[in-house]
């Protein structure tokens, strides 16, 4: 099968791959450019735990086709943290033990950080209800959800 | 194993081309939020995908100028929830498409998806017919228009001819008094399938209902209107009469099946329970009480 060619913006570089026509964006992500960050739970949409975003929309890579990334911007966990500073959200959910194996948490944190972007003052049940898309096996999501809100206090007290 | 192209015109014209020339072996992608599903499972095998997203009248909201509005097949449910008053006119339609998936779905899922999709049990779909939406299909042979709940042929199946691609769907404009609702039965919280749904289109004047539209889905082989449960609607001021008697017609009107989210008889009981818990939703809205 013919690869294709694709250029795009991934965390603000640019960025060409090649990739097969039926390559869904997280195959290209954990394959060829070795953007491992982002996990494959259900690879049907159902999961989160591959979430990035497409100019600046929250979606499953899994259900992206590689393709569909020529010219626009990828954004993937690798790009959360600014260098060595890791973004509140990862900082607090270290201190609030907000993971624990850790498969869904760079899908959490891109889900919960497009949420804060569009709402910086969500109550509990905005983000519970944003986070739906967002399985967790271990946590019972309550140390994610209060990890979230104090995060959102902490960013509106700056 | 077959070579898949994908082609992402820029032009309705070019997808036309594209899509009639390479016949049963192409696929539409809107969001794909259904269409990589289905690759992925090995159930769809498609030769030629055409993405449909670079061509602007798929993805633009527009008010019409007799005041309704025109909505491309695949702008996302993020999108129209982004839209500054389509929420306001049509906030049924909205909460139906909104109720599509998760976040991270609603990045990307349309409406248009939705409907070709041909589920019985697509949210959008009853709240569109109860909206009297009225779809423009293009083809090899040109342009026309159809009903919404012409649409769907069956489960997985539209009456869209070969080659023709859904270009969007027409919102009426809203005479003053009027609104919309949609509620559908699911066995938990969220990010599950329809068991029931039910959508309501009001329009209420001086306390009496002038003009009514139901649209129910997940009961039968397609999403139907239901003309009975509109016409014991409208006159009426929605009083426990007229409402058990649309509610009777909603469960008269279901064909369902039996299946793991519920039998028969439980579709066919919460229809009509659907139908008046809807209605009272579209009312307090229309009346803004």
């Amino acid at each position: 099968m013919a690869k294709v060619h694709v250029t795009t913006t991934i965390n603000g570089e640019p960025m060409e791959f090649l990739c097969e026509p039926n390559d869904t964006m997280l195959d290209a992500l954990r394959g060829s450019l070795n953007l491992t960050g982002s996990k494959e739970g259900c690879a049907s949409g159902d999961c989160g735990a591959c979430s990035i975003t497409l100019d600046d929309q929250l979606v499953c890579s899994c259900l992206v086709l590689a393709v569909e990334s020529e010219g626009h911007q990828v954004r993937t966990i690798e790009g959360l943290a600014d260098g060595e500073k890791l973004h509140p959200l990862q900082q607090k959910f270290l201190e609030m033990a907000a993971l624990q194996c850790g498969i869904c948490t760079s899908g959490m944190l891109m889900a919960s950080d497009a949420l804060l972007k569009r709402s910086p003052d969500p109550s509990e049940e905005e983000v519970r209800f944003w986070l739906a898309g967002n399985l967790c096996r271990c946590t019972g999501y309550d140390k994610i959800v209060r990890a979230v809100m104090d995060t959102a206090a902490e960013m509106r007290a700056q | 194993m077959t070579e898949l192209r994908y082609l992402a015109p820029a032009t309705l014209d070019e997808a036309i081309g594209a899509f009639a020339k390479a016949g049963s072996a192409a696929r539409i992608l809107a969001g794909g939020t259904d269409l990589l599903v289905q690759m992925r499972s090995g159930i769809l095998k498609p030769g030629v995908i055409v993405d449909i997203k670079k061509i602007p009248e798929m993805t633009q909201i527009e008010p019409t100028a007799d005041g309704g509005f025109r909505i491309g097949a695949a702008v996302s449910g993020m999108a129209l929830h982004d839209h500054k008053n389509f929420g306001k006119v049509w906030p049924g339609v909205l909460e139906a498409v909104n109720l599509i998936g998760s976040k991270q779905v609603q990045g990307r899922a349309s409406a248009g998806g939705n409907l070709c999709n041909g589920s019985p049990a697509g949210d959008s779909v009853p709240a569109m017919v109860a909206a009297g939406a009225v779809v423009t299909v293009q083809g090899p042979n040109g342009r026309r228009e159809l009903k919404v709940e012409d649409v769907p042929a069956g489960p997985g199946r539209t009456n869209l001819k070969p080659g023709e691609i859904l270009v969007s769907f027409a919102l009426p404009p809203r005479p003053a008094g009027s609104s919309d609702a949609y509620l559908r039965m699911i066995p938990r919280t969220e990010m599950d399938i329809a068991v029931v749904g039910v959508g309501v289109s009001l329009t209420i004047k001086d306390g009496t209902v002038t003009a009514a539209r139901v649209g129910l889905g997940a009961v039968a082989p397609t999403v139907l209107l239901v003309e009975d449960a509109a016409k014991a609607l409208i006159g009426s001021k929605l009083d426990d009469a007229a409402l058990a008697k649309a509610a009777a017609a909603c469960s008269a009107a279901c064909r369902p099946i039996d299946d793991k989210r519920g039998t028969i008889a439980y579709r066919t009981k919460v229809a009509g329970v659907l139908l008046k818990r809807t209605a009272a939703i579209a009312a307090k809205r229309a009346t803004g009480k």
